[in-house]
């Protein structure tokens, strides 16, 4: 060590990278990211991008940003503020000037703190002599001139571009000091990284090494953190972000069902790596179809169902909207088919990139006639994956569709997710039929269960139709009969409706008794709910909480579980649409309601101040 | 016990219960002509054949037909066959569609399932005319015509089906007309055979609501000077008196008659439906009455990959190749950390 600096044990830390959507901010917290993983640090990232690819360069339209929370332990959100904020231009600090702790460390490329960054960012007053900073850390390092100039001094020819690409190792070399972490783990990510490209390895470790050099001499970096690994967490892990976790349940669904998976997708916003990640795994035998529309990619789907294999189709909020006629006609085909919904900020193009909760309803009602399906929702990254699952067996063994219900915050946050072992999850069993079964009817129904059976196209002797018609009990023909509508129409809601008897109850985090408040949520928001009713209930409040993935049918204890509770606070990213749904349901109740609607996740410090506040209300 | 392949017929493909389009109804000799035809091709069982439809009266279809079958939703027909045929190959898939259910509400389905040329055969039930709905103006019904809801005569050019598959790059286009069995049952054939997305476009008459619409080509005493029926390798002649001859003057076709002017029958074009360029199918496919005869028969038919087989293809390439073969193998592939 070059001086004597003082390292400070943290049990958990946020560091937010921010800069031009064009700097490679998401590659650096990656990278970081990896580091700290494979140093045994329990984390969860969450990028932050705008939906212009490139705008223009220095302003803050187009500032991209990706947040790192590591800890000690366990990590369930990706913080509210960072206590360390690299921001590569003027522009990158102002925007994130509010998401970052009083005393935090600011590191800034001081090389783009001139008028001229100034301007594009619309700063009046200069930030660095304005005392706006007076109460942070600031390191002001000349990230990208001691990262061109230690190209330039290897005298390998490299161009300016390719050099400038090399402060990104600069920040992480900086890091690895600040961290107390060992540079090597960052060389190693160099060499692969560009295994092929040799003298980009030589640059780029160089950089590296400028940027922990640069850090470990300089006197304004007097302290160290330094996070443990975690205790909590043991095992095989691997980072993965909601999306690729949602595409990997599909694909050992369909391994557990025996069937060929088939997506029929449209790209879309923030939900098109599903269908990247799919196109990618045909060595699974997977086949994608990236259809001319999103009606096109639901159809597809529903065409491969029909044909014999688990038809899948994934979307956002608009394009859900697109594909409710089709849903319907999932709905009355009775077909298995798997509905991917990675919700957005909405109405209509809304904010694309920004997270919500806000197509419940849609997901629940939104289609015409009585079309009943079941809802279920993940609630981290890592369980889109079982839940995508989960979504598979449910179509696949009650003969319905399903919506899956994910969201862009956990689309795109990763967190360190344990592997699960594919042999201990359960067996998905399709209700098919034997070649020439002599009592094959197309609508004749399991006594249990009461979906129908599954003969496919080439099975001799079970030729048979299916159609947007109303058919008849049994047999499966048109049928224009009044009470045989009426018939149909009870089969198929009360279908959807048994599955409560196969599906979990539903847990309490806290006293399973009952108490004071119970909070409840339902998806995407179960990391930052469950830390804050955590830390109340280490402040010994008397506090629970109820995160719900099953939300139609509900679970069949939710009664008895919000019973037990003095008072009930939904919390939810929309303006009050499970709180709606719950009132209908289960009307006995008085719910207290917390919305926020931002295109943001929920901060740990806001629900707190409201769980607060409802628990002092007589 | 050797197996006896038993040759299928056209009562294979009928089903029990009553078939309910209009008396009269274009849609019964299509029907005829298909469960004639199935048993013509080769490897049709009657399980891998499935009929798939959008919404309309020519989409009742399936239900006539003692096969697998989808009746689907107005204009998405193109997509769920689409779906199964990416989906099972080995299938053989028929879509059943109406000039409404392919070119207005499906339009843009059925122009990408051309483009990707899905080997898919198409029979669009042409009666330039919304029937189902009772008698509203289709995207083929003729300017000018007076329907329910276009009590003034349409001021819309009307489409041309050929046309659009040429322009979203079709290899294969017939016209037939429904009361000509022979020439349906020939076509249903040459299609199903087609590698591809094939499109036979029927001039189909709605008996109630455009009734004799095609009349003024293919009735009795016109037909043979209004319509040509096209094959392959020979000269384009038509006419009562098979006199008449189509020519290209350098710009457009024109109808010549042999023994005037000049005209001999060597000067008359040959049908080449193989041609990859589809100038000469264009042309063809849209001449009208009255400057031009009709063409009936095979216009296009051109080999080339099926969405399909390069599917298919790439998928058992990658599955040969593949390093991580199953969910276990994936889910422990890349970056793996292990914490003790």
């Amino acid at each position: 060590m070059g001086k004597n600096s003082k390292i400070i044990e943290k049990d958990e830390i946020v560091i937010k990278f921010a800069g031009d959507s064009g700097d490679g901010m998401q590659l650096t917290g990656t990278q970081f990211s990896d580091a700290s993983a494979s140093f045994g640090n329990d984390l969860l990232t969450f990028p932050d991008y705008p939906s212009e690819i490139r705008a223009p360069q220095g302003t803050v339209a187009g500032v991209s940003g990706f947040q790192v929370h590591i800890g000690q332990k366990e990590i369930q959100t990706p913080g509210d503020q960072a206590d360390v904020l690299i921001a590569l231009n003027p522009a990158a600090l102002k925007t994130n000037m509010k998401w970052v702790k009083p005393g935090a460390t600011i590191i800034i490329d001081i090389d783009n703190f001139d008028n001229k960054h100034y301007k594009k960012a619309e700063y009046v007053e200069d930030p660095l002599s304005d005392g706006s900073l007076d109460e942070f850390t600031v390191i002001k390092a000349p990230i990208t001139s001691l990262s061109r100039s230690t190209v330039n001094s290897l005298e390998l020819g490299i161009d300016q571009k390719t050099a400038d690409k090399t402060r990104n190792q600069f920040v992480m070399g900086l890091l690895f000091w600040l961290f107390n972490r060992d540079v090597t783990i960052g060389e190693s990510f160099i060499n692969k990284k560009f295994a092929k490209k040799p003298d980009l390895v030589k640059v780029n470790i160089a950089v590296l090494h400028a940027g922990y050099n640069y850090a470990e001499t300089i006197e304004a970096i007097a302290t160290q953190f330094h996070v443990n690994p975690t205790k909590t967490k043991k095992g095989k892990f691997r980072q993965i972000t909601g999306n690729i976790a949602t595409a990997w349940g599909l694909i050992a669904g369909a391994e557990k069902a025996g069937l060929k998976l088939f997506l029929g997708s449209y790209p879309i916003t923030p939900a098109s790596e599903i269908l990247h990640e799919l196109s990618g795994r045909k060595h699974l035998g997977v086949k994608t179809f990236q259809a001319e529309d999103e009606i096109a990619g639901i159809c597809t789907a529903i065409g491969a169902s029909f044909a014999g294999c688990l038809g899948a189709t994934s979307t956002s909020g608009p394009g859900l909207a697109l594909k409710t006629e089709a849903a319907g006609l999932a709905v009355i085909t009775e077909l298995p088919l798997v509905i991917v919904d990675v919700q957005r900020g909405g109405p209509s193009t809304g904010l694309p990139t920004k997270t919500e909760q806000s197509d419940l309803m849609q997901a629940i009602h939104g289609r015409h006639g009585e079309s009943p399906l079941p809802v279920i929702a993940a609630s981290s990254p890592g369980n889109c994956f079982d839940f995508a699952f989960t979504a598979c067996k449910i179509a696949v063994e009650h003969m319905t569709p399903i919506i899956l219900l994910t969201d862009g915050y956990l689309a795109n946050g990763t967190e360190l997710w344990k592997i699960p072992d594919f042999e201990k999850m359960p067996s998905i069993k399709a209700p098919l039929v034997k070649d020439n079964d002599p009592n094959y009817q197309p609508y004749k129904r399991d006594p249990e269960k009461l979906n129908r059976f599954w003969a496919i196209p080439g099975q001799e002797g079970l030729q048979h139709r299916v159609g947007g018609l109303e058919k008849l009990d049994g047999k499966g023909s048109v049928s224009h009969d009044p009470y045989n509508h009426q018939v149909m129409s009870n089969y198929r809601a009360e279908k959807v409706k048994r599955i409560e008897n196969y599906i979990p109850k539903q847990e309490i985090y806290g006293n399973c008794d009952g108490g004071d408040l119970l909070v409840i949520g339902w998806g995407g928001t179960y990391g930052a709910l469950k830390s804050a009713v955590n830390e109340m209930r280490e402040e010994g409040y008397d506090i629970s909480l109820a995160q719900f993935n099953y939300i139609c049918p509900l679970p069949r204890n939710t009664r008895d579980v919000f019973s037990k509770f003095k008072k009930r606070l939904v919390c939810e990213i929309n303006l009050g649409q499970f709180v709606d749904y719950l009132r209908s349901q289960y009307p006995e109740f008085k719910y207290e309601q917390y919305n926020k609607i931002q295109g943001l996740p929920f901060f740990i410090s806001e629900l707190k101040t409201k769980f607060k506040q409802i628990l002092e209300e007589k | 016990m050797t197996q006896v392949n038993i040759k299928l017929s056209k009562a294979d493909f009928q089903i029990d219960g009553p078939v309910k389009w209009c008396a009269g109804c274009g849609g019964y000799p299509i029907l005829a002509a298909v469960q004639k035809a199935l048993p013509e091709i080769n490897g049709v069982t009657k399980e891998n054949v499935v009929f798939v439809s959008g919404i309309g009266c020519s989409s009742r279809f399936p239900y006539y037909m003692e096969t697998y079958g989808f009746h689907s939703l107005h204009g998405r027909g193109a997509v769920i066959a689409s779906g199964i045929k990416a989906a099972r190959p080995d299938l053989q898939v028929w879509l059943t569609t109406g000039d409404g259910d392919s070119m207005a509400i499906g339009g843009n389905h059925f122009i990408h399932m051309i483009r990707r040329n899905i080997d898919i055969n198409v029979i669009i039930f042409n009666n330039r005319i919304y029937g189902l709905t009772k008698g509203q103006y289709s995207p083929t019904t003729r300017l000018g015509s007076v329907t329910k809801s276009s009590p003034d005569g349409t001021i819309e050019q009307p489409f041309e089906p050929g046309e659009l598959v040429m322009g979203a790059q079709g290899t294969f286009f017939a016209r037939v007309i429904d009361k000509e069995p022979k020439g349906m049952e020939e076509v249903f054939i040459d299609a199903a055979n087609h590698k591809g997305t094939s499109i036979i476009e029927v001039l189909q008459n709605c008996v109630i609501f455009n009734d004799a619409t095609h009349e003024i080509i293919v009735g009795k005493d016109v037909r043979d000077d209004r319509v040509i029926l096209l094959k392959h390798g020979e000269k384009m002649i038509f006419g009562r008196e098979n006199n008449k001859g189509l020519v290209f003057d350098g710009n457009d076709l024109k109808v010549v008659t042999i023994g005037e002017n000049g005209v001999t029958e060597k000067d008359i074009l040959v049908h080449n439906k193989t041609t990859r360029n589809p100038f000469m199918h264009y042309m063809l496919a849209r001449m009208n009455y009255p400057e031009f005869p009709v063409a009936i028969g095979v216009i296009r038919s051109v080999e080339q990959s099926t969405y399909d087989e390069l599917l298919t293809a790439q998928v058992n390439n990658a599955v040969e190749n593949a390093t991580i073969r199953n969910t276990t193998e994936l889910l422990n592939s890349g970056k793996v950390f292990e914490i003790k």
